[in-house]
């Protein structure tokens, strides 16, 4: 059994603002933390975990649920504020982020039983080997549901992504789905500067995806490539999910500084009152 | 006991039988192949099970994260490439996807050690057993020969829950391990009982250890043979006693002297009963191309250099 899928933007809309008032608090409360990359990917956490996938709350751990593979382990607040809106934990426990004896640890870690984490994950490169190896499984199983992988656009620099790339699409597994968080900006400056990946539709098509690209930060447009990927036959999904870092934030948006920082709590009350 | 050589035999050949017979009974085991499928015995399995086998390419990071995301889904996967590759290429990956996620995938460390000859030392495992051991959540195994590799193999597919490298060698080495014999995940199995010395041995440097024992007993020197295949978890009592009932400790490995299987015998002994040990492995640098017999006579892995090495320490008197 699913949850209700809402496929209404402006109540999407609201989630999302729910979820970066969160994510902002959490952060806000632990004193450290990935505030940048968080909030520009709630749009895309809110039309997976509100529209998209199957899943079920009450049943964290049910078989033929749809798995999303968080490969860019320190945007970890918007995954426990998705999941805490959702209902796999009381959202008060989203202030515990990062606090010593805490189920949200600061990269997701699975040993420490917070429901809804597929994957203990950080170290960069690995989520999409991980997600193909899950892909490959239900294939073999003749299983219908669906693996995600949120990855970040610096991390394409990892080798190992590529390892993955060519092996998904050499099984032809058209039940994976990737999400890459294009927001051009990593720890040291630009992508562009720090080391190019474009053309970067390119690369994914000549390694045998489809690419679909979009405005990561519009339900809409998000909703419909969600959909599009659902038709894939026969190869894998990238969807180039054009973002924000600090998308909501007007003060901190599309600033690289706030890749790694986390706000004061005054600071996450004025981000909260100026939230869109 | 009297342990004898039943023939040659490569333990890769007992790690591949493993696979194939665990395969056979449980359906959830899956192969991950990284090119050199044949090389490291898993061509049976591969041949018997076609739609469980899954070609990677050369790829060894991505093998262990696939094999990471079988083993969430419900799988058992396998995956196995030379030692230096499976161990070192792709060790963020064990240790992040696979240890710290603590899933149940079997790692194959295949050609470990100088004893793959004339290849050289850039496949010549000589640092995994230092590497795998530190990692929390891992067994790691080192059977002493081919007929312990396949009993072995197939207990960690069926018993075990988490993490496991197997490390085995591509030379055939003598199959002795009597197949009665009480075989237990964690403990060590004592092959020869002695009083004045012990040789703690793993992998086929335990064969090496009871002919060294051998001709310690035409010296007069009642040694005894202990054969560890398992590093980690280790068994610190069939260590502790060796120590407390014979004073000295000799330890033999195919590997680095530093930070592998000596280490570990002396992080027990050294914390529990300090006696006196004698590390035998590789002294800090890389192999070289050679037989594989030449190697082990110039890198001191053989019964001759344990014996030479037992003396000095039974006549050392400080």
């Amino acid at each position: 059994m699913t949850v209700k899928k809402i496929q209404d933007v402006e109540d999407l809309r609201k989630i999302s603002f729910h979820i970066r008032r969160n994510i902002l608090r959490s952060l806000a409360a632990s004193g450290s933390g990935h505030t940048g990359g968080s909030l520009g990917l709630a749009d895309v956490f809110t039309c997976l975990y509100f529209s998209v996938m199957n899943h079920n709350p009450q049943n964290p751990r049910w078989e033929d649920r749809d798995r999303l593979v968080l490969s860019i382990g320190h945007v970890a607040p918007v995954l426990y504020a998705t999941l805490a809106q959702a209902g796999y934990f009381p959202v008060e426990e989203l202030l515990t982020l990062r606090k010593l004896g805490s189920r949200l640890q600061g990269h997701p870690g699975r040993d420490h039983g917070l429901p809804g984490i597929e994957l203990s994950a950080g170290s960069l490169g690995q989520g999409l080997s991980v997600a193909t190896g899950m892909a490959l499984a239900a294939k073999y199983d003749k299983k219908n549901h669906r693996i995600y992988c949120v990855m970040g656009d610096g991390e394409l620099q990892e080798g190992s992504v590529w390892e993955a790339a060519m092996s998904a699409a050499h099984y032809r597994l058209d039940n994976l789905c990737v999400i890459v968080d294009r927001n051009k900006l990593q720890i040291d400056g630009s992508t562009s500067d720090v080391m190019e990946i474009e053309p970067l539709a390119d690369k994914w098509r000549s390694f045998g995806w489809k690419v679909i690209a979009c405005n990561g930060n519009d339900h809409k447009d998000l909703l419909s490539s969600f959909s599009e990927n659902e038709k894939s036959s026969g190869m894998p999904v990238v969807i180039i999910a054009n973002t924000l870092m600090g998308k909501g934030v007007k003060a901190i948006e599309n600033n690289y500084r706030w890749h790694g920082k986390a706000p004061t709590k005054e600071e996450a009350e004025q981000f909260i009152a100026a939230l869109e | 006991m009297y342990l004898e050589n039943r023939g040659n035999r490569p333990t890769k050949s007992g790690f591949g039988q493993g696979i194939l017979e665990a395969g056979k009974i449980q359906p959830e085991l899956m192969v991950l192949g990284a090119d050199i499928t044949a090389s490291v015995g898993l061509d049976s399995f591969a041949k018997e099970f076609p739609e469980r086998f899954f070609s990677l390419g050369i790829a060894e990071q991505n093998c262990a994260g696939v094999a990471a995301g079988m083993a969430l889904s419900g799988k058992i996967p396998v995956f196995s490439t030379y030692g230096v590759f499976a161990a070192l290429r792709s060790s963020d990956q064990i240790r992040v996807s696979l240890c710290y996620n603590n899933l149940h995938v079997i790692i194959g460390g295949a050609h470990a050690g100088l004893s793959v000859g004339p290849d050289g030392a850039t496949h010549q495992a000589l640092e995994d057993i230092a590497i795998m051991r530190v990692l929390p959540n891992i067994t790691l195994l080192s059977p002493c020969d081919a007929t312990q590799a396949a009993l072995l193999t197939k207990m960690a597919v069926k018993d075990l829950k988490g993490p496991v490298y197997i490390r085995f060698g591509r030379e055939a080495v003598p199959d002795f391990i009597p197949e009665n014999i009480e075989t237990t995940i964690g403990k060590g199995q004592l092959l020869k009982n002695g009083k004045d010395i012990s040789i703690i041995a793993t992998g086929h440097m335990v064969w090496e250890a009871l002919q060294a024992a051998k001709m310690l007993w035409m010296k007069g020197v009642d040694a005894r043979v202990i054969n560890i295949h398992t590093i980690k978890p280790i068994d610190k009592d069939i260590i502790l006693d060796a120590a407390r009932e014979t004073k000295k400790i000799v330890t033999v490995e195919e590997h680095q002297a530093f930070g592998g299987f000596g280490s570990a015998v002396a992080e027990v002994v050294s914390q529990h009963c300090p006696v006196k040990i004698k590390i035998i492995g590789v002294k800090d640098t890389f192999g070289e191309s050679g037989q594989p017999a030449e190697l082990m006579q110039k890198y001191g892995l053989n019964a001759g250099n344990i014996f030479n090495e037992a003396l000095l320490l039974m006549n050392d008197s400080r």
